[in-house]
């Protein structure tokens, strides 16, 4: 094997310390800090990824996978900082104001984290204004969960808050939840909507890529923004 | 304190629904004296609660609670149990939520007097104390909020008090997501059964000053949430069944502290209580479906002496607004396990909603009354808490294996990997809390948990 191979698979069996010292042997290999992310690191946890789909392996094993990536970076961080090479995206992720419910947040954060998103979590009961500043922060895309009916309408103040701030076109904006439908996530002017934290991760990608410029399917925003 | 430390039901087959040694009466109704009745909870549609929309959560709660019971009389349900479970503004500004229970309660006086409907209401404030993070669970504004919501609700004319209490669960959500069988242990047996006695210390209080009935708790932040996880795909289920017996022993707490039943609908961990103490309990499946999915709908009728529709939304369907619809589900789904119990046939019918389910997932296999039983007797025959958590842990997981074994369910290969590994760290678990609490103090993140709060 060689020893991005070996790489891949000690972040795809959760072994941290390994993954570090195989992304140290690539580096004096003369491996390039963007081969050792893309093949090594981002190629172990598409493998997670798929993994999880198809049942063979659960979130506790991702988590796992996700701390030697995690590790593994930290290593890597100052190459790729020397070598420009950017991120996938930040994503600013928060359960609205008023709702407490964080743990599929802390998943749909988990997974964009393994998914070479950097990831600025702003807990739980977020208010509007702590959306905003995240924005100016600059996130790629704004994240928002909610679990109960009467916080929901919370994502609609938020997105609201965002366009008067002059702020909307900066960013993307994904929302999700129990009580969420994509009709919903239309109406108050998001860019898209996840049933679950996998879609999430994928949405994620897709906006990114400008595969859903401008609105949800079958329903436009009404600035047209993006 | 009563102390439990043997079971009240040792026979599976006097685990029925419908009746249970120590029935509770209240309003017209015996719970657990032969009849289920059906328990309807209901919550607004999409919309923000505050000063200027308080008419119209007012009226929203009137019309939901006025035509269920107007269908209840109708289909002539032999009586009936409104839930009312306050959302959070609901109980930070806790005249409204008394508000809301003076509404209910006379919507319900109502059809006592007109329609002849007998009919209780149950109130459940919400467990606020985690909006400050990490949670103050015994002292300030959240839980002052908490205290006041009960006392108010008592005395505008709620029957029953309940909570989910959430103690522990700082901690819970990362071990349930970890796979890690210590740290549950940890949140469950240790954090959740000392916060149990103070909530629940608090709820008898109001209770008995209000001459009320101190109901019951649910572990639904913990063992529902693995639940819904596993329904995911997001952890094993086998973790999910055994995350569901490890919350006995937290649940049993409110019992030993002066509740008295009816349990919370969502306490899948009901048939245990009952089995334990005696007491009747509420329980959810299929007609929750408007809530969340699960793998238990037909065998968590088994033991039910109230059932529930767990939580509903105020939105039109086709047939009627839908809390009228799950009234009407309700009311079929009780008349038929009524009419079960009239012939002679309980525990028949009983044995085929436990058949429908036992046999697809592990966490429905728990639940089957010959199980319940024996988990629940090794549980209380551990002198605390700690003990009885672990023994759950270590119990629930020997029955999994052995019924895996006797080929009871399938289970896919990862879902074995997680039955070996979780046996694994179980039989690493320690035999006295002081050491247990001294490992985990060393492991678990201090900046998430306030550990005085447990009196730790």
């Amino acid at each position: 094997m060689t020893v991005i191979e070996e790489l891949r698979q000690a972040v795809i069996d959760g072994q941290a310390k390994v993954a570090v010292a195989k992304v140290t042997q690539g580096l004096e290999e003369g491996h390039s800090a963007e081969t050792l992310l893309q093949d090594g690191l981002i190629e172990a946890m598409k493998e997670v990824g798929r993994l999880f789909e198809e049942g063979e392996i659960f979130v506790p094993e991702m988590l796992v996978a996700a701390r030697a990536m995690n590790a593994s970076i930290t290593v890597l961080k100052p190459h790729l900082i020397a070598d420009e090479v950017r991120s996938s995206g930040t994503v600013a992720i928060g359960t609205v104001q008023g709702d407490l419910h964080d743990i599929g947040k802390n998943l749909v954060a988990m997974m964009l984290e393994g998914s070479g998103f950097e990831v600025n979590d702003l807990g739980t009961d977020v208010p509007p204004e702590s959306f905003i500043d995240a924005v100016r922060s600059g996130a790629d895309v704004l994240a928002m969960s909610a679990l109960l009916t009467t916080t929901m309408t919370s994502m609609k103040e938020v997105v609201e808050a965002i366009s008067r701030a002059g702020l909307r076109d900066r960013v993307r904006i994904i929302v999700g939840g129990a009580p969420l439908t994509s009709a919903y996530a239309s109406e108050i002017g998001a860019d898209a909507y996840a049933p679950d934290a996998s879609k999430a991760v994928r949405k994620v990608h897709e906006l990114l890529a400008g595969a859903l410029p401008g609105a949800l399917p079958g329903e436009g925003r009404a600035d047209g923004a993006l | 304190m009563e102390r439990y430390d043997s079971l009240s039901i040792s026979d599976p087959d006097d685990l029925v629904f419908g009746r249970c040694c120590r029935p509770v009466r209240v309003d017209g109704l015996t719970i657990g004296g032969g009849t289920v009745y059906p328990e309807l909870n209901f919550t607004l549609p999409p919309m923000a609660i505050g000063e200027s929309t308080m008419p119209e959560v007012r009226e929203q709660y009137r019309q939901m609670a006025d035509e269920a019971c107007a269908r209840a009389a109708a289909l002539q349900v032999p009586g009936l149990v409104l839930e009312l479970e306050l959302l959070p503004e609901l109980t930070r500004e806790a005249q409204w939520g008394a508000e809301l229970t003076a509404s209910l309660r006379e919507r319900l006086d109502f059809y006592r007097s007109s329609h002849g409907l007998a009919g209780a209401l149950r109130v459940t404030p919400n467990d606020m104390r985690d909006f400050v993070r990490p949670p103050l669970m015994r002292t300030g504004a959240q839980w002052e909020h908490m205290v006041r919501s009960f006392d108010l609700c008592a005395e505008a004319g709620a029957d029953m008090l309940s909570i989910e209490s959430t103690g522990g669960k700082e901690i819970h959500d990362e071990a349930l997501l970890n796979g890690d069988l210590p740290g549950a242990l940890f949140a469950l047996g240790v954090l959740a059964c000392r916060d149990m006695a103070f909530v629940w210390d608090m709820v008898v209080e109001v209770a008995g000053r209000h001459r009320v009935i101190a109901a019951g708790d649910s572990a639904c932040g913990f063992a529902n949430t693995a639940m819904i996880l596993a329904e995911s795909g997001y952890i094993p289920r086998v973790w999910a069944a055994v995350v569901r017996v490890m919350t006995v022993a937290r649940s049993l707490v409110a019992y030993e502290r002066g509740a008295i039943g009816p349990s919370k609908d969502c306490a899948y961990e009901g048939p245990f209580l009952k089995a334990i103490t005696g007491y009747p309990i509420s329980m959810e499946g299929a007609e929750a479906a408007c809530a969340h999915l699960s793998p238990v709908g037909n065998i968590a009728r088994a033991a039910a002496d109230l059932w529930s529709n767990e939580s509903v939304q105020n939105v039109k369907l086709l047939g009627a607004m839908a809390p009228t619809v799950s009234m009407e589900q309700l009311a079929y789904a009780t008349r038929l396990m009524n009419v079960a119990s009239a012939r002679g046939k309980a525990v028949e019918l009983r044995d085929w909603f436990v058949e429908s389910d036992a046999g697809l997932d592990p966490q429905a296999y728990v639940l089957r009354p010959d199980v319940v039983i024996s988990l629940a007797a090794q549980i209380v025959a551990e002198p605390t808490p700690y003990l009885r958590t672990r023994r759950a842990a270590l119990a629930a997981l020997k029955a999994l294996r052995d019924a895996f074994g006797e080929g009871a369910f399938n289970l896919s290969r990862a879902e074995q990997r997680w039955l070996t590994r979780l046996s694994a760290q179980a039989e690493e678990l320690p035999t006295t809390e002081d050491s247990f609490t001294g490992e985990m103090l060393a492991r678990i993140d201090t900046k998430k948990v306030r550990l005085d709060q447990y009196g730790l």
